[in-house]
C-alpha cells in the first residue's frame, strides 16, 4: 500500500472522482471483508454480517489517506494531530478527530460509536472486532457538531455525498468473487494478522503523548 | 485554512452596536480579523492572553459569565454540587473591617508561573506559548496534585461520566479540568464565552486581550488604572487582573 | 541455625491466613474497580477535599515502609548485631508496605489505566514525578540489599548496600514530605518542616509496624523474644515517638506565631470538630502520650504485650495524624482574598465537608492486605525470621 498522502484530496467530487470512488468502495469493502469474514465466520450470522460490512459509514468521497493506510495508522495521525492541537493550538482540520467523525458518523444515529439497526457504528464496530480499547469517546463527543456557520465538511458538500446503495452496486459490479468467503479469508489472512497486531500495539499507546 | 466566520462577524456587529458608548466597547472588537492566526500556525509567545475584570461593574447576583461558560463548555449540573465542575464562579466578598462588599468572577488565573504546571507529574498541566494554562487530558492521570497546588481553587476533577460534550470541548471522567480561556474560540478569533456574555449583557465588567501588546486596550487600561493580581504575594504573575478590589 | 522455626506455623493455619488476607486484598481491588467504573462520585472525595481516605492509607504505608527499613539500617550501617538479625525481615516489610501503599495510590487515580503514562512522561520539576523515581528505585535498592544479606557469597557487600538503602530511604521520605511541603497555596502545608517531620514520622511508624509483625511472628512460631532485645527496641521506639511530638509542637508553634496562620491553627487545635478531636485524642493522647507511658512502664521490657499495645497505639495515632494533616489541611478553605470574607457556590470561605465512603476505606484496607499478603508468603517460603544467636555472645554488646 502507499503511504503517501492522497493528492486528490480536495473535496471536489467530479465525474472522474465518482468513477474513482466506485473503485474505492470496492477496494474498501474488499479489505474490510478480509478482516470481517474470518472473524464473523465463527458466528451463526456470519454471512449476514459480511454482507453488511460492504457498507462503510462515510459521507465523503475519499478518506484523507488511502484506506489501507488509515486502517493501520489512523491512530498515529490522530495522536500527532492531538498534540499539535492541544499543545500548540494548531487546528488544521485534515487529520482532526472532528473531521473523522463528521464523515464517518452513522447517518441515522449520527454517531461513530454505539450501533444502528443492530450493527456497530464505524469506530466501535472495528475496535470491537479487533478487541482494541477505544478511549477517545470518554471525553470526545462521538457526534459531529450541530450544523452552524462554521461546520466543517472539508471533503465534500453534503449534496455530493454518495449514498450507500451506490457503493453496493459498485461492489457487486466490480468484484467477481464477492460472496465466496474463502477467497477473501485466504487472501487477507496475512494482512489481517499484521493489522491486528499493529492495532493492538497501537492500542497500548492510546492515551499516551508523543514525548 | 482561514474561513470567513459569519457567526463571529454577526456577533461583533451586534455586540459593537449594543456596546456602543461603553468604555469596554473597543475591547470587544480588539480581536481584529487582521490578528487572526492561521489554523496551521502554532500559538506564539509574542502574545499573552489575559483578562481584566472590573469588580465595580460586576453585580451581585449576576451570573451571565458563569452560565455562558457552562453552555459553551458543556458544564451541566449533576445534582452533586460538591463534585460538579466549576470553571468560573462568582465570589461574593466582604471586607472584614469595613463591611464593603465586592462581587467578582473567579476563574483560572492563567499564571505565568503556574503552580499546577510545576507539580504535575506527567506534564499534562502545561502553559501554552500564548500564556493559556491548560490540561492535556490525554496524559492526565487524575492524581489531583494540581488541585492541591492551585491557590485559586480554579480546578475541578471530573467525578462522573459525561455524554454529549461540545465537540470543541472534550471532557470526561477521571481527569482534572479548568477554564481554558475558551482556547477553541480564541483559536478561531473569538472572545471567551464569559467575556462575550458580559459584553452582550451590557455589563462591561470583563475585558479580554493581549497583555504583551502595549497598544491593546487591556494593556492601556492596566497601565492607566490600579489593578490587582489575586494572591499577589505568591508572585505568580497572573494573566487575569482585577480592578476595584 | 534453626530453620524449622519458620515452619512451626501449621500448614492449614498458613493457608487460612493467606486466604483471609487475600480476601481483604480482593475486596479492596473490587472497591477500586467500583470507583473506576462509577467515577469518584461514589467516594467521599470532591472538588474541595481532593485527596481522601485512600491517601491517608497510602501515605501511611509509604512512610512506614521507608521507616521499617531503619531496623536493617541500624544493623548494617551502624553495626548493631541485634538489628542485623532483623535486617531481612525489615527489608521485606519495607518492600511489602511500599507495594501496598503504591497500589492504593495508583488505584485511586482518576485514570488508573494510564499508569503507563505516569511511567513514560515525567515533569522533573514535580516532586510527585521525583517520587515515582524514588519509589521504583527503592524496590531495586532494597532488593539488592536483601540479596546481599541472604546470599552468603554476597554478605561482604551488605554494608554498602545497606548504606545505599539508608540514604535512599531518607531521600524518599524527604520527597514524600515535600509533596505536601511544597504546596505554596495551602496553609496546612507550604512548610519545609514537613520533610524532616515525615522522616521522623517514618522512623516511629516503621518501628511500630516492625515490632508488631515481629512479635506476631514470634508468637506463631512459639518463640520468645529476648528481654534485652525488647528493651533496646522499645527505648528506641519511645525516642522516635517523642521526636514526632517535638516536630508536631514546633510545627504548630511556628504557625501560631504567624498572624496569617492563626485562623488555621484555631481550626485544627480548637474548633475543627472531628479534626480537633483526632488531633488531641487520636494523635496526642492515644498516639503519643499513651505509648510513651506504656514504653517507659517499668515492666515494658519484660512483657511483650505492653510494647505490642504501645506499637498499636502509635499506628492508630499515626493514621490520625495523617488524617488531620491531609484531610484537615484541605478542609480549611483557601484564603484567596485575605482580609475578606468569601462566599460562593463553590464552597469558598467555608469549612469543607468530607465523609469517607466504604469503597475508599476498603481500597485503603486492601493496600494493607497486599502488604500483609506479601509478608506472610515471603516469610513462609524464605528465611526472613529474625534468629538471635547471641546467647553465647557478650551481653554487653546488646545492652549498650
Amino acid at each position: 500500500m502507499s503511504d503517501s498522502p492522497n493528492k486528490s484530496f480536495t473535496g471536489k467530487a467530479a465525474g472522474f472522482g465518482k468513477l474513482l470512488s466506485r473503485g474505492w468502495a470496492v477496494l474498501l469493502a474488499a479489505t474490510f471483508l478480509t478482516v470481517a469474514l474470518p472473524v464473523a465466520a465463527h458466528d451463526d450470522e456470519g454471512g449476514a454480517k459480511a454482507g453488511q460490512a460492504k457498507h462503510i459509514d462515510a459521507k465523503g468521497d475519499k478518506c484523507v489517506r488511502d484506506v489501507a493506510y488509515m486502517r493501520r495508522n489512523h491512530m498515529e495521525l490522530l495522536k500527532h494531530q492531538r498534540d499539535e492541537t492541544v499543545h500548540k493550538g494548531i487546528r488544521t482540520t485534515q487529520y482532526s478527530l472532528k473531521n473523522c467523525i463528521g464523515c464517518h458518523a452513522n447517518e441515522k444515529t449520527n454517531s461513530v460509536i454505539g450501533s444502528t439497526d443492530g450493527k456497530d457504528n464505524f469506530c466501535q464496530g472495528c475496535h470491537n472486532k479487533m478487541a482494541v480499547k477505544l478511549d477517545c469517546f470518554e471525553c470526545h463527543s462521538s457526534k459531529p457538531k450541530a450544523v452552524s456557520g462554521d461546520a466543517m465538511h472539508p471533503l465534500v458538500a453534503p449534496s455530493a455525498q454518495p449514498d450507500g446503495k451506490d457503493k453496493q452496486s459498485g461492489l457487486s459490479g466490480k468484484l467477481p468473487h464477492e460472496g465466496t468467503p474463502t477467497f477473501y479469508a485466504l487472501a487477507g489472512v496475512k494482512d489481517r494478522m499484521r493489522w491486528q497486531m499493529q492495532a493492538k500495539l497501537a492500542g497500548l499507546n492510546i492515551g499516551e503523548g508523543v514525548k | 485554512m482561514s474561513k470567513v466566520d459569519n457567526s463571529r462577524r454577526n456577533f461583533i456587529g451586534a455586540g459593537a452596536a449594543a456596546a456602543a458608548g461603553l468604555v469596554i466597547a473597543p475591547g470587544v472588537t480588539l480581536l481584529d480579523m487582521a490578528n487572526a492566526r492561521p489554523a496551521g500556525e502554532a500559538a506564539s509567545s509574542a502574545k499573552r492572553w489575559g483578562m481584566l475584570i472590573d469588580s465595580t461593574k460586576c453585580a451581585t447576583g449576576c451570573d451571565d459569565c458563569v452560565s455562558a461558560c457552562g453552555k459553551e463548555n458543556g458544564l451541566t449540573s449533576t445534582g452533586h454540587p460538591q463534585t460538579d465542575s466549576q470553571w468560573i464562579r462568582k465570589i461574593e466578598l466582604k471586607e472584614i473591617r469595613t463591611g464593603k462588599s465586592h462581587s467578582l468572577p473567579m476563574l483560572c488565573q492563567h499564571c505565568a508561573e503556574p503552580p499546577c504546571v510545576d507539580v504535575c507529574p506527567t506534564g499534562a498541566s502545561f502553559k501554552r506559548a500564548d500564556g493559556i494554562v491548560l490540561v492535556d487530558r490525554h496524559i492526565c492521570i487524575g492524581c489531583r496534585y494540581c488541585m492541591m497546588a492551585c491557590p485559586y481553587k480554579a480546578r475541578s476533577f471530573v467525578h462522573e461520566e459525561h455524554h454529549d460534550q461540545n465537540p470543541d470541548v472534550p471532557r470526561g471522567k477521571g481527569c482534572v479540568e479548568a477554564c481554558t480561556l475558551c482556547v477553541h474560540r480564541i483559536d478561531k478569533d473569538q472572545l471567551p464565552a464569559c467575556v462575550e456574555a458580559c459584553a452582550a449583557g451590557n455589563h462591561g465588567a470583563m475585558m479580554f486581550g493581549d497583555l504583551n501588546d502595549p497598544n491593546s486596550e487591556i494593556s492601556k487600561r492596566i497601565a492607566t488604572y490600579a489593578t490587582t493580581q489575586v494572591r499577589a504575594d505568591l508572585a505568580l504573575n497572573t494573566g487575569i487582573r482585577y480592578q476595584g478590589i | 541455625m534453626n530453620n524449622n522455626a519458620f515452619h512451626k506455623i501449621e500448614q492449614g493455619v498458613f493457608y487460612a491466613l493467606v486466604a483471609a488476607i487475600g480476601l481483604i486484598a480482593l475486596i479492596g481491588m473490587g472497591a477500586s474497580y467500583y470507583m473506576e467504573e462509577h467515577g469518584h462520585v461514589v467516594t467521599g472525595m470532591n472538588n474541595q477535599i481532593v485527596w481522601g481516605m485512600p491517601h491517608v492509607f497510602a501515605v501511611f504505608l509509604i512512610v512506614a515502609a521507608s521507616g521499617v527499613l531503619n531496623v536493617a539500617s541500624i544493623g548494617s550501617v551502624f553495626g548493631k548485631t541485634v538489628y542485623k538479625a532483623r535486617a531481612p525481615l525489615s527489608g521485606l516489610l519495607a518492600l511489602a508496605m511500599l507495594a501496598g501503599g503504591l497500589t492504593v495510590l495508583m488505584l485511586d487515580l482518576g485514570r488508573p489505566d494510564r499508569l503507563i503514562v505516569a511511567m513514560t512522561h515525567y515533569n522533573f520539576k514535580s516532586v510527585f514525578a521525583l517520587n515515582v523515581f524514588f519509589y521504583t528505585g527503592f524496590f531495586a535498592v532494597v532488593a539488592v540489599y536483601l540479596w546481599t544479606m541472604m546470599d552468603r557469597k554476597m554478605n561482604g557487600y551488605s554494608k554498602y548496600a545497606g548504606f545505599a538503602a539508608f540514604i535512599w530511604r531518607l531521600a524518599l521520605t524527604t520527597a514524600t514530605g515535600s509533596i505536601f511541603g511544597l504546596l505554596v497555596a495551602r496553609q496546612a502545608y507550604a512548610s519545609a518542616l514537613l520533610a524532616p517531620m515525615f522522616v521522623i514520622m517514618s522512623f516511629s511508624f516503621g518501628l511500630a509496624v516492625f515490632t508488631i509483625v515481629q512479635s506476631t511472628m514470634y508468637k506463631w512460631n512459639g518463640l520468645v523474644l529476648d528481654e534485652a532485645v525488647r528493651r533496646r527496641m522499645k527505648n528506641l521506639l519511645a525516642i522516635f515517638v517523642a521526636a514526632v511530638l517535638y516536630f508536631t509542637v514546633v510545627y504548630h508553634l511556628t504557625n501560631l506565631y504567624y498572624a496569617k496562620q492563626i485562623a488555621f491553627e484555631r481550626f485544627i487545635l480548637l474548633d475543627g470538630g472531628i479534626y480537633t478531636a483526632l488531633f488531641w485524642v487520636g494523635q496526642i493522647l492515644l498516639g503519643t502520650i499513651a505509648p510513651l507511658a506504656l514504653l517507659f512502664h517499668p515492666n515494658a521490657a519484660k512483657r511483650g504485650r505492653i510494647v505490642f499495645a504501645a506499637s498499636s497505639l502509635i499506628i492508630i495515632g499515626g493514621m490520625c495524624q495523617l488524617y488531620v494533616l491531609i484531610i484537615g489541611g484541605q478542609a480549611f478553605p483557601l484564603s484567596i482574598f485575605p482580609g475578606m470574607v468569601e462566599s460562593s457556590s463553590f464552597f469558598d470561605g467555608e469549612i469543607h465537608s468530607y465523609s469517607p465512603s466504604l469503597p475508599e476505606f476498603l481500597l485503603g484496607l486492601g493496600g494493607v492486605a497486599i502488604a500483609g499478603l506479601i509478608t506472610t508468603i515471603a516469610v513462609r517460603v524464605l528465611h526472613f525470621m529474625p534468629s538471635d544467636d547471641f546467647h553465647h555472645v557478650d551481653r554487653r554488646t546488646i545492652a549498650d
